[in-house]
């Protein structure tokens, strides 16, 4: 047993520089020499101050943006502590945040789309996502707000459907994953257009 | 649903193509004779213990002693890390039932996370203590499924298994070590960060203050990955955009997860001359595989029963792609989460890419069982190949009985000793889940930390402990951490991690002592779809009666609720 204890001990020693020093440093030297922009974050800055990640939702309030999916975490979209909602497929509380959620969503875009019922909001607009910070949102919850935008920034539909359009983050190489609507870029692109 | 489909076959090609020549490589690494120089140095430094054959009680023994005084170094680093560099975000220690549930999770191959990884764990915690867990716990599986298999391979002279350090040695240099590299290079081109730079933060376009955690991740997530551990950076694991940007990452980190556990059996052909019986096991397994997708994927699509009484739109269509999205990604969609919780609990890997307390009934038993049968499918890295052993064994001797021989594996007498421990790697993980489950149903302190009502909060109670004690470490992630339950927790993590291990280097050293028996024309084949199928039969009414009865009390009430 002592024989072994002592080769723990190296073991343990040489296994913890090699892989807990070694390692990540060589992998951050290729990273921050390779796809530095990637490797600190994706962060976007604009005008010299960091706006966000493309790769973290954020909170949308106000009817000039895009909304985001709900979010799970405290404060919502907390890059910094992310979490499930894990509400169960029949737990009460879920079927009352989506109804709450749902409500929400009618009273906001009603008054652009005459006639909005339930049935037309994607499931995706009132359940949380997985990280709490999804950065996307499905191309039918963003339809269903272009009219919103269009009026409340006085822009043509045609011009909000076409930056839904170029941020769309399609399938990779066509085929894997599912298509999505990245919310931050696109208010951007929204900002952009109108601030020149 | 089509082009779901369409990803899933693409990834069972991907996967059977590449396990091949990785099995074929693994095989080699373990049975060349004569080590590298580094080796040969590194064995030198460790000492008598790292030198010559070891019988089956001496790699044991270098097993669970590595393994405590291992141990002992992570907590320590744990609770220091207040005080050590690679701190940026200062934060405090670990507690100490979250330190120690947390230590036990990671050095048995598991990564139950009682924390949330980026809030909790220091830069150094990370990378030099849980993610070098990553590479050594799953280098210890290994190397003991190498010294098993030598054991069913050796053919006289001896009763020696190898060498643990060196099959250690092995295990992460040629192995875990290359792959992880190449995959944390694809993760950083898609975007996971790997960075020494502290938290970043962000003003936001509506002028709110966002705090972003970043680190060296990709580096962890590549092992998290290849090594079956499933211990994420971030709280949500690979649901995290930072942990799994794309649908191209998500494609390589579930590819991963089943990488090395197939190219486990391609190894177990060759080394045992028997690559038949070897795509028995193979196709067996892949079965089990895909039956768990062919109910989760369908489940997850249907979406649950609060969902569809809601009136919400659920209905797949070309602009979203609807069902039971809670607590999954949209980049991800249903086939994709589906996919991956099936994988990461037929092998002992743990990682998600979507919340499981939020599956439907349906959709949350097929990770359940695949754990509760001892993730046999075909069996983690580091849980290792041997928990299939078990079965197969029980399977020939069910075999023997129904044709009155003695029965045989691989040209090796199976006797009552060999059945012992194959009864005791088969039942006891099992039977300790269900122990532990009702202590933690009967007492208020491990109801205390039951999130979800009724029959789901069950639902939420079995799956902790069939999740720690397989070493698996998925949950159903509303269970919380009490005192109780971290604890419980702790006990079911090193039993259920040392349990099987000892039986199944125990039937190695059993099996290697033995003579070879020629193969007659009464021997009971088990390299064809006879023995297959007396095989899935064999799995199904160990475990899986086993789990019949607590499986009513969870999600078929549940599924029958709807």
């Amino acid at each position: 047993m002592l024989r072994a204890l002592l080769a723990s001990v190296v073991a343990i020693v040489v296994s913890t520089v090699v892989l807990g020093f070694a390692y990540p440093a060589l992998m951050t030297g290729i990273a921050q020499l390779t796809a530095s922009h990637k490797a600190n974050g994706s962060l976007i800055v604009r005008n010299g101050t960091v706006v966000g990640s493309s790769l973290a939702a954020q909170e949308f309030t106000s009817p000039r943006y895009f909304h985001e999916r709900p979010s799970a975490t405290t404060p919502p979209y907390n890059p910094a502590f992310t979490t499930f909602s894990n509400l169960g497929p029949t737990n009460p509380a879920l079927a009352k945040l989506v109804k709450q959620n749902a409500d929400a969503i009618l009273k906001l875009e009603g008054p652009y789309n005459p006639g909005l019922t339930i049935h037309q909001i994607p499931v995706d607009a009132v359940v949380p996502s997985g990280s709490g910070i999804d950065p996307e949102i499905s191309i039918a919850y963003a339809d269903l707000q272009e009219r919103r935008i269009a009026a409340v920034r006085h822009l043509p539909l045609a011009t909000v459907q076409s930056l839904i359009e170029q941020h769309t983050v399609g399938r990779q190489l066509g085929f894997f994953g599912e298509a999505g609507v990245n919310v931050l870029n696109l208010n951007l692109a929204l900002d952009s257009e109108q601030g020149g | 649903m089509g082009q779901g489909i369409g990803q899933l076959l693409v990834y069972a090609a991907v996967l059977i193509a590449l396990s091949y020549p990785l099995g074929i490589w693994m095989a080699h690494v373990y049975t060349r004779e004569r080590g590298d120089v580094v080796e040969r140095a590194f064995l030198r430094l460790l000492g008598k213990d790292a030198s010559g054959d070891q019988n089956w009680k001496q790699y044991g023994g270098s097993v669970v002693v590595f393994t405590i005084a291992f141990s002992v170094f992570l907590y320590g680093l744990l609770r220091l890390q207040g005080h050590l560099f690679l701190n940026p975000d200062h934060l405090p220690a670990v507690p100490w039932d979250v330190a120690l549930n947390t230590t036990a999770s990671f050095v048995t191959n598991t990564n139950w996370q009682y924390y949330a990884g980026e809030a909790t764990m220091s830069y150094l915690s990370q990378i030099a203590g849980l993610a070098v867990q990553q590479f050594v716990s799953a280098g210890v599986g290994l190397a003991v499924v190498a010294a098993v298999i030598r054991g069913i391979a050796r053919r006289g002279g001896g009763v020696g298994l190898g060498n643990f350090w060196r099959d250690l040695y092995r295990s992460i240099v040629y192995i875990l070590l290359p792959l992880s590299i190449v995959l944390a290079v694809i993760l950083i081109s898609q975007g996971v960060p790997q960075t020494f730079h502290g938290h970043a933060t962000a003003t936001t376009l509506q002028g709110a203050h966002q705090t972003i955690a970043r680190g060296p991740v990709a580096g962890m997530i590549a092992v998290k990955q290849l090594g079956t551990n499933g211990g994420g950076w971030y709280d949500s694991n690979s649901a995290v955009p930072f942990e799994n940007p794309t649908g191209l990452s998500n494609f390589f980190e579930l590819l991963a997860i089943l990488l090395i556990p197939f190219a486990q059996l391609v190894m177990f052909g060759r080394m045992v001359l028997a690559r038949r019986h070897a795509w028995v096991l193979y196709a067996v397994c892949f079965t089990i595989f895909a039956l768990g997708v062919a109910i989760a994927f369908p489940a997850e699509q249907h979406g649950s029963q609060v969902l569809r009484n809601s009136g919400v739109n659920i209905t797949h269509s070309a602009s979203q792609v609807g069902g039971n999205m809670t607590d999954k990604e949209t980049r991800f969609g249903i086939a994709n989460t589906a996919l991956w919780a099936t994988a990461t609990t037929d092998v002992s890997n743990g990682s998600v890419d979507g919340g499981h307390d939020a599956l439907t009934p349906a959709g949350g038993a097929v990770p359940l069982v695949n754990m509760f049968l001892g993730e046999v499918e075909p069996g983690g890295v580091g849980s290792g190949l041997y928990g299939l052993f078990f079965y197969v064994l029980i399977a020939v001797f069910v075999a023997g009985l129904m044709v009155g021989r003695t029965p045989e594996w691989l040209g090796k007498k199976i006797e009552a000793r060999e059945m012992k421990f194959a009864a005791v790697g088969a039942l006891a993980v099992p039977t300790m889940v269900l122990v532990m489950t009702a202590a933690a149903i009967a007492a208020p302190a491990g109801l205390a930390s039951v999130f979800n009502p009724g029959a789901h909060g069950f639902t939420e109670t079995l799956y902790a402990y069939t999740s720690q004690a397989n070493n698996n470490g998925s949950a159903f992630a509303g269970y919380a951490a009490t005192n109780f339950s971290t604890t419980l927790g702790t006990v079911g993590l090193y039993f259920g991690r040392f349990f099987p291990l000892l039986a199944g280097l125990a039937i190695g050293g059993s099996l290697a002592a033995k003579r070879v028996v020629p193969a007659s024309a009464g021997t009971f084949r088990t390299d064809g779809a006879t023995f297959g199928i007396l095989l899935l039969g064999v799995i199904a009414l160990t475990a899986g009666l086993m789990i019949l009865p607590a499986l009513t009390l969870g999600p078929i009430v549940e599924g029958l609720m709807h």
